[in-house]
């Protein structure tokens, strides 16, 4: 089997938002959705104060809140994982948007470009009319992977066939991969680090692991 | 460009805008309507004319439903609605309401008919058929996963609590007019009044234990006087000097009624629209940069750390 997850490595990130703006530059989101973002979360007391990057999405969840509550089967989550949404099944509902407790799902009203009226060139390239009125999020770039493997490509490690925001990072904070494989770079940085993944305790099972030291899981 | 929620700059929680004013009144509108309908049929085995509390009930009910409709994005697509029953209380909501409207409508019709003995059973079939659509709303708020203050299980007791209480206070309201009053519904109303307070209290505490977003928690307790003092104390009191024969009885139960019903109202806004934060992003611990260690976490905005 297998089953998409992310690493992020916290110890890397720099806030730089460099996936944020390839997130938005390859799914052509409109102003206000983000479905990538990096929240910059400050620790202790001043003066012991820390300051820690956290990059954000959907974490496609082993059991997503969000699928259990829609109403019309419009969002699922596949074999190998990914949580994919349908725009045309979905109703605009929003329950899913308050059933995910990782802010992960936005729904957009009306169309609206970057720029005013006008589309860039992305955003022509990729405007779908059935996106307006329903709720949308990442989706690991479901796309690329999809095409990747027809090509004969490995998710995480070819470009191609990897999402757009692990592709761009800066610092190598991000890791893609298959964690059913053991020789995945994901399983490898799982086992050689320890991680932990935000609201744990939900019971969600994210699929977004965030390492914060090496050696084996203490936490 | 409108959008139901901005992107956070920061790890807060902040307040959910997928739901509106719109989807509060589908939670007023279904439990008071619950309410009332309970009380026709209540009210019918006390041998009283039901028509008018039985119709205000289905019109409550199909009124939040209404607004509903006006909230999705896509309402020509609302039969897809239907098609997740394995786990979704929304689709539940759908399938129970579809017998609640048909055996309701069926009730309301043979009433006019003049065939009451068939009418009362397809009224005892409506009034379950609430009962459930009001559970329902309860387990939609449950599922809400994102939403601490809505996921809180405490909520549910108050929730269904609540709309029986709206509609019995209601009903007394009518009922003083109408029928110059039933014995029990004035002792039955106290007592609604009072658990619901309860309810309230067990549930504000139940946030406390499993923790909540500070805002959240400060908008609740805004209005905890007001809702405790005006909302059910009053009530109460209005509803006890009705008992005693006070002057002017039914100008007292109308306006306690009124009061009870209009507080349970003003809570049910304030949970979606005010007091519905996410809960943010939390990190046990900090990452281990260079030659530095890990601290604490965060988990900001939050009581219960
Ligand atoms: S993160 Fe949210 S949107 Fe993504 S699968 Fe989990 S619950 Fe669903
Ligand atoms: S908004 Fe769409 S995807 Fe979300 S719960 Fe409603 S129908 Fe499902």
């Amino acid at each position: 089997m297998t089953k998409y997850a992310m690493v992020v490595d916290l110890r890397r990130c720099v806030g730089c938002q460099t996936c944020t703006a390839a997130c938005k530059l390859a799914n052509a989101t409109p102003p206000g959705v983000m479905w990538r973002r990096v929240v910059d979360v400050e620790t202790g007391t001043f003066p012991n104060v820390q300051r820690v990057f956290v990059p954000t999405s959907c974490q496609h969840c082993d059991n997503p809140p969000c699928v259990a509550a829609c109403p019309s089967e419009a969002t699922k989550k596949r074999a190998d994982g990914i949580v994919t949404q349908d725009y045309e099944m979905c109703i605009g509902c929003g329950y899913c948007i308050t059933a995910c407790p990782y802010e992960a799902r936005f729904k957009v009203e009306d169309v609206d470009f970057a720029y005013g009226d006008e589309p860039m060139r992305h955003e022509a390239e990729k405007y779908n009319d059935d996106m307006n009125g329903v709720v949308q999020k990442c989706t690991f770039c479901v796309d690329t992977i999809d095409e990747g493997i027809a090509k004969g490509l490995t998710p995480g490690v070819d470009p191609d066939a990897t999402p757009a925001c692990v592709n761009s990072c800066i610092a190598n904070a991000l890791t893609f991969g298959d964690l059913d494989d053991p020789d995945s770079n994901v399983s490898k940085k799982l086992r050689d680090n320890q991680h932990f993944r935000m609201h744990e305790d939900e019971g969600t099972g994210s699929n977004m692991y965030y390492l914060w030291d090496k050696g084996e899981i203490r936490l | 460009m409108k959008h139901s929620r901005k992107v956070a700059s920061g790890p807060w929680p902040r307040l959910q805008r997928a739901w509106d004013i719109r989807a509060a009144f589908n939670f007023i509108g279904g439990g008071t309507g619950t309410g009332l309908l309970v009380m026709a049929f209540l009210g019918a085995l006390d041998g009283r004319a039901w028509f008018i509390p039985a119709f205000a009930g289905m019109a409550f009910i199909s009124f939040g439903l209404l607004m509903v409709l006006l909230e999705i994005g896509k309402p020509w697509r609302a039969l897809n609605v239907f098609h997740h029953p394995q786990t979704s209380w929304m689709t539940r909501e759908g399938v129970v309401a579809l017998p609640l409207f048909a055996c309701g409508g069926a009730a309301l019709g043979l009433n006019l008919l003049g065939m009451s003995g068939i009418a009362m059973f397809f009224l005892a079939v409506t009034t379950l058929c609430a009962l459930g659509f009001l559970y329902c709303q309860a387990r939609i708020l449950r599922a809400a996963r994102g939403i601490p203050t809505w996921r809180e299980i405490t909520l549910t007791p108050y929730i269904l609590l609540s709309g029986p209480t709206e509609g019995t206070s209601l009903f007394a309201a009518f009922a003083v007019w109408a029928y110059g009053g039933l014995v029990w519904v004035l002792p039955l109303a106290i007592v609604l009044i009072a658990a619901r307070a309860a309810a309230w209290a067990y549930y504000r505490n139940g946030l406390e234990k499993r923790g909540a977003p500070e805002e959240s928690l400060e908008v609740l307790d805004q209005m905890a006087p007001g809702f405790y003092l005006v909302g059910h104390a009053l009530p109460v009191l209005l509803f006890i000097a009705a008992l005693a024969d006070a002057p002017g009885v039914p100008w007292l139960v109308s306006l306690g009624g009124l009061i009870a019903a209009l507080a349970g109202w003003q809570a049910k806004r304030v949970l979606i629209t005010r007091a519905a934060r996410t809960q943010g992003i939390a990190i046990p611990r900090t990452p281990v940069r260079g030659r530095g260690q890990s601290h604490p976490g965060a988990r900001p905005g939050w009581i219960n750390r």
